[in-house]
């Protein structure tokens, strides 16, 4: 046994290395990005396995699947909004299953610190009728990552893991064991793996036929412990992820807890839950993200007898990450003596785009270009460009998610808005963009879509990206994007004049064309450099 | 014994180098520790922190509760400011006096240097002029480093061991400057 220092995803990644992982994909996105570039650098390393960044989460989700179906051992990992995008092959693998062990990674962003939305991964875990975990510190992540893949072969499915920012991006300690040699190649059976419905439905029956299992699997979990206070029926405490160190945090220098349940797995173990809630009067559900025990538990008309407190009661707020303060205060102990802010108004420092970026030069010729126009023509996509929404840019008008920008703007074209003006980076535009350019090069909508290859995927430090250069402009022409009207500008102060005409002569022009402006990343170059 | 440290700065200053080390002498001075971090979207020039927590017993929570903060430990005046609420009423404030101004409303620096010194205890540094000193205008952070390290619960060998494997690998000038800069930050310190 050694002792590593590990980032949560990086805890997750080497308990996977060391359950005898063959594979691993992924597409990045704050905060599950480390997870592979940890298995990249380590395959590298060792040469022991594959490690991925594939073109978009779907084809990782995909990827993964395909080395599970051979009987390997695999993970794909990914921020919760990934698992939208991969959400049909995700749902439709609870029924083909999985052959070699299937380690799904999500990592959910409660705050959303760099995130347009805090959805709960756990919900994909009860929609799919999987089994599911939920580490609340770094050596857990290590043993269940381990863990989950004998799960995942004992029932025959996908395991999905549930992180949160806090512990992906927490550092500390973690004890390590001996690794487990991979899996022989070993492939399904294709009367499991051809979801036509004859197979589907009988697939989809011994499904539900392990629902009760991985009930009880979970109530015998050592994850999840319940302790009961002797001769203390008042409270009891329903903590699951980080939310359950919160829990412990605040009542730390007490003599006593209250009864608690500590939740790690899911579907929820059920007989753990009654026994809890048959010996107290009033249950504190805390837990980070959406109230999803809190509801299963309260269900519609609540438990007779009982209080049930949480995020639907109002003892805790319904939005935004927990933090040991917040779980203190629902817990009815004061605020600790602390130093009073100093009252100087503090300015806020958000992030901005770097000093020299390309992007920058991007929207001062576009804002320019679109002098005149009647204002919120521009829908942007999710980058570092996204920050050209702040001052003193203001340069875009929406985001949505991957790739939304061509089709929104081909849509709100279809109707009659001009200009109608896409920018999208270049690593967005190979996982989501090219599809949407399809279809309006065929139809030669009335827009401008501005591609900025700036040749990484930088927002998330610089994985690299499958359409740049050369090779993207090919890409372009040869999904029907006329040669006349696809043209490329170098974002620099000195060509701003230049830019700006080009960028003029295309909204100009009542069809399609595309503007890729290419200059490299900043941060990259710099890399690079030292 | 256990200490909780508020480590921060604005994004690109070096916080997570700091943190890097603390982390890596803790672990030879056999202490546990949690740190979390920020990744992501705010690395991009915006406010840094990290929660850094040490012990030789058993930490819960990632974060910090407001007022356990032991220190706070700022490569940036102004961001030393920002988390003053999680400082314990007899902690110390560790900071830089050199402003990052990459904002238009930045307050007068008179002001928040003033601020600081009404802390119970603070130590204020010139991290620009020591590290300008020390060889190289990148090393304020580990000048911080310097300053803090005699409040710090760990072992200061253990503390230039790790810097000594961080830049010890950038050639033998690199790791010069910085282990100059983290004993004038130490002087600096201990006379201020």
């Amino acid at each position: 046994m050694s002792r590593q220092i590990l980032l949560g995803d990086e805890a997750v990644a080497l308990g996977a290395v060391h359950a005898g992982l063959s594979a691993a994909y992924s597409y990045p996105g704050t905060p599950a990005s480390e997870i592979l570039e940890y298995l990249v650098r380590l395959a590298a390393e060792t040469q022991a396995f594959t490690a991925v960044w594939s073109v978009n989460e779907k084809v990782a989700y995909e990827e993964a699947l395909g080395a599970s179906f051979a009987g390997k051992r695999a993970l794909v990992s990914f921020k919760h909004v990934g698992l939208n995008v991969a959400a049909d092959p995700f749902m439709n693998s609870a029924i083909t299953g999985a052959n070699g062990g299937f380690l799904v990674v999500s990592a959910d962003d409660p705050g959303m610190h760099s995130s347009q939305n805090e959805q709960d991964s756990r919900y994909y875990v009860q929609f799919a009728q999987i089994f599911g975990y939920e580490p609340s510190d770094h050596q857990e992540a290590y043993d269940m990552a381990r863990e989950a893949f004998d799960v995942s072969e004992r029932f025959g499915l996908p395991v999905l893991m549930r992180l949160v920012t806090r512990l992906s991006h927490s550092r500390s300690p973690v004890a390590t064991r001996e690794p487990r040699p991979q899996n022989e190649l070993n492939k399904g059976l294709a009367k499991d793996w051809i979801l036509l419905p004859v197979n589907a439905r009988r697939r989809f029956g011994q499904l539900l036929d392990r629902q009760a299992e991985m009930v009880r699997f979970g109530e015998a979990s050592r994850f999840n412990v319940l302790r009961l206070a002797e001769g203390d029926r008042k409270l009891g405490v329903i903590a699951s992820g980080v939310a359950y160190n919160y829990f412990r945090e605040a009542l730390a220098g007490e003599p006593g807890l209250p009864s608690f349940l500590k939740v790690s797995t899911y579907p929820l173990p059920e007989g753990l839950i009654r026994e809890l809630v048959g010996h107290v009067e009033t249950v504190l559900v805390l837990e980070d993200g959406y109230p999803f025990i809190e509801r299963q538990i309260q269900g519609l008309f609540g438990i007779p007898g009982k209080t049930v407190l949480g995020k639907l009661s109002g003892a805790l707020p319904a939005s935004g990450e927990l933090s040991p303060d917040i779980v203190r205060r629902a817990l009815g102990r004061p605020p600790l003596p602390a130093l009073a802010p100093s009252g100087l108004p503090l300015a806020g420092r958000p992030p901005q785009l770097c000093v020299g970026c390309s992007h920058a030069d991007t929207f001062k010729a576009l804002n320019k270009a679109l002098e005149g126009a009647s204002g919120s023509n521009v829908f942007s996509d999710i980058g570092c460009y996204t920050l050209g929404a702040l001052p003193p840019y203001n340069a875009i008008h929406s985001c949505v998610c991957m790739g939304a920008s061509i089709g929104m703007a081909r849509g709100a074209s279809d109707v009659g808005l001009h200009p109608a003006v896409s920018v999208i980076g270049d690593s967005t535009f190979a996982h989501s963009g090219i599809t949407p350019l399809l279809g309006a090069a065929q139809a030669d909508t009335d827009m401008t879509v501005i591609i900025l290859d700036n040749a990484t995927t930088a927002m998330t430090g610089g994985q690299p990206t499958y359409g740049s250069g050369e090779r993207l402009l090919r890409l372009v022409e040869g999904l029907g994007v006329p040669k006349e009207h696809l043209r490329t500008i170098e974002p620099l102060p000195k060509n701003h004049d230049k830019n700006v005409q080009i960028i003029k002569d295309e909204i100009g022009h009542r069809g399609l064309s595309v503007i890729v402006a290419v200059r490299e990343c900043v941060q990259e170059q710099r890399k690079k450099r030292s | 014994m256990k200490q909780d440290i508020i480590l921060a700065g604005v994004g690109g200053q070096g916080i997570l180098s700091i943190a890097y080390v603390i982390d890596n002498a803790a672990l030879a001075d056999g202490l546990f520790f949690k740190q979390a971090e920020v990744h992501g979207m705010a690395q991009r020039g915006g406010a840094v922190q990290s929660h850094m927590r040490l012990s030789d017993g058993t930490i819960w929570s990632d974060l910090i509760p407001k007022g356990e903060a032991d220190m706070i430990l700022s490569v940036e005046p102004l961001e030393a400011l920002r988390y003053l609420d999680y400082l314990r009423p007899d902690g110390i404030v560790v900071t830089s006096s050199t402003p990052f101004r990459n904002i238009p409303d930045y307050p007068e620096i008179d002001k928040v240097l003033e601020a600081l010194h009404k802390a119970p205890r603070s130590v204020v540094v010139d991290s620009e002029k020591l590290a300008k000193e020390a060889g190289t205008v990148k090393a304020q952070n580990v000048v911080l480093l310097g300053a803090a390290s005699s409040f710090l619960i760990i072992k200061e060998a253990s503390l230039l061991g790790t810097i000594e494997t961080l830049f010890g690998g950038r050639g033998p000038a690199v790791l010069e400057s910085n282990l100059k800069a983290f004993a004038l930050g130490k002087k600096a310190a201990l006379g201020s």
